[in-house]
């Protein structure tokens, strides 16, 4: 790591980053830079991109062009070991969550720790149970995922995306098709993990209950572009008619 | 071999996976000018994205650290699992075989050829082919919609992002523990074939099972066990291999791990029929007569 990045305090710097499927332009020539500490939310119409967005930052998919900078280091041009050092200090919460569903709950949590900690077995489930009762999971580790409705299984991905302590969370989506009172838990979590660590988060979301609840600051996609970037008070004041009819449409549906 | 026929073979196996492999979106009937230029292609392409995937397998696999516990338990699921049909497969081979040459053999007066005939014919052909067709089918299928539905739930993203790779800890092992696990199946394929002719054999003409292997092994040997019993690791890696690549290019929800399992049964069913022609003439090569 070369000491320009040290002093810099962007946790992910994203230039000119552009993204397409076949014809279709995803991403278009993105910069956005999230600092350390920061909670940024993402919103967009579905299948603007906004995931996309994730999966690039983490590396599961190659950009056309463009650089990816996590923590410093440009994602794009390291080799997999490094890129693998760097997913290690980032937790990802898939949409539908992605549990393993040959696992349990308990080992659902613990393939981090399994994988990548030297940890006994015995301080293993100690962290396991730790995690799951942070995410007020502790009742249900014998449980397979089948088993669990949409939200529950949230949980257990958020448990399992903290398991290594990262410096990074990428949310996709955390409320999405969850029931309100859902939705203001795993908020809350969200706020509450926001206290106790020093992380930055990412969220992807088209939910304003969320936007409201946890963000520093709102951008927004749309046709591939960040058509707005400010705090969550001055959406109202943009000016852009699809960030206005985006508000619209969401206050008209709450 | 002349150079006509290997283009032949060539175009033949090229036609048969492109027939195979159905295109990853869904593009209509389209009109019938491109499409044996894009069944072509489409075929090529299959070959490439397969030879990069066993290309990186293999790279992979022989670097530390190894999934041991990964691979024990697969071999459980592949393996032991498989017995029961396995035997049962090979045992009706052996009847069948039993049967029909009892009749042939009787016509030419060399009806004392029976044993020999039975356990040569289980042993170099039938016994490895039917196992890797039956395994091809239960495991083939199995890995297919496994990995498949692990990718349409981005469940394989999840592993990748998690910093594990998902070639060493999902592929590898399976690969491994299908070309460890059909040798042995063979052999008990081949055994229980041999046991079953013998009964379907001393029901018509009762003969004591102890003469009949003897009559048997009279004619053959280690040099038709072994090239055959071990070709199969082949087999197994075929299957393995193939039953992987579909899966973990599924895309499209539950249709999508459907076309996956179809195509991994279906392609490495085909693969490993294809592949014992070359296996067996290069054992008539290695080890003649």
């Amino acid at each position: 790591m070369n000491i320009e990045a040290k002093a810099d305090d962007s946790a992910i710097r994203l230039q000119g980053l552009s993204k397409s499927f076949a014809s279709q332009h995803v991403l278009d020539s993105i910069d956005l830079r999230v600092r350390r500490g920061e909670t940024l939310t993402v919103l967009g119409r579905s299948g603007s991109g906004k995931s996309v967005l994730l999966k690039l930052i983490i590396g599961l998919q190659k950009p056309d062009a463009g650089s990816i900078e996590v923590d410093g280091q440009d994602i794009t041009r390291i080799s997999l070991t490094e890129l693998n050092n760097i997913r290690k200090t980032i937790g990802f919460l898939f949409q539908q969550a992605a549990l393993y569903d040959s696992l349990t709950v308990e080992e659902n949590v613990a393939f981090p720790l399994r994988r990548h900690t030297t940890l006994r077995t015995a301080e293993r489930t100690d962290r396991v149970r730790e995690l799951l009762a942070r995410v007020g999971m502790e009742a249900e580790v014998r449980k397979m995922p089948a088993q669990l409705s949409g939200g529950m299984k949230k949980r257990v991905g958020l448990a399992r995306s903290l398991a290594l302590d990262p410096k990074i969370m990428l949310l996709d989506e955390p409320t999405a098709g969850l029931d309100p009172i859902t939705t203001a838990e795993i908020n809350e979590l969200i706020q509450d993990l926001q206290q106790e660590r020093q992380m930055s988060f990412v969220v992807v979301t088209h939910d304003m209950l969320t936007v409201n609840a946890v963000a520093n600051r709102v951008v927004m996609l749309y046709k591939g572009r960040l058509v707005f970037d400010g705090a969550p008070g001055e959406m109202k004041d943009s000016g852009h008619p699809f960030v206005s009819k985006f508000l619209r449409e969401a206050e008209g549906r709450d | 071999m002349k150079l006509w026929s290997q283009f032949v073979w060539c175009a033949a196996i090229l036609l048969a996976v492109s027939v195979s492999v159905r295109p990853v979106s869904g593009s209509g009937p389209g009109d019938s000018s491109t499409g044996l230029r894009s069944a072509a292609s489409r075929g090529l392409e299959w070959f490439g994205d397969i030879g990069v995937f066993s290309w990186s397998l293999i790279k992979d696999a022989l670097t530390p650290p190894y999934e041991l516990r990964e691979l024990i338990r697969l071999m459980d699921e592949i393996g032991a699992r498989s017995l029961p049909l396995v035997a049962l497969a090979g045992s009706a081979i052996g009847v069948v075989l039993s049967l029909h040459t009892r009749d042939s053999l009787a016509r030419f007066g060399a009806k004392s050829m029976l044993p020999s005939l039975i356990v040569i014919s289980i042993v170099k052909e039938s016994g490895p082919i039917i196992t890797a067709l039956v395994v091809s089918g239960r495991v083939g299928a199995g890995i297919g919609a496994e990995l498949g539905s692990m990718k349409v739930t981005e469940q394989i993203d999840a592993i990748e992002a998690s910093a594990v790779n998902p070639y060493k800890f999902l592929v590898a092992p399976r690969v491994l523990a299908c070309m460890l696990m059909l040798p042995l199946l063979t052999i008990a394929a081949d055994f229980c074939g041999i046991v079953a002719g013998w009964i379907a054999n001393t029901i018509v003409e009762p003969m004591p099972l102890k003469l009949f292997v003897t009559m048997g092994l009279e004619q053959s040997g280690f040099g038709d066990l072994l090239p055959a019993t071990f070709k199969t690791v082949v087999f197994g890696f075929i299957i393995g291999i193939i039953g992987c690549f579909q899966g973990m290019r599924a895309t499209g929800g539950t249709e999508g791990v459907g076309r996956a399992s179809t195509g991994a049964v279906v392609l490495s069913s085909l693969f490993v029929i294809l592949a014992d022609v070359v296996l067996v003439r290069l054992i008539l090569t290695l080890f003649p007569l």
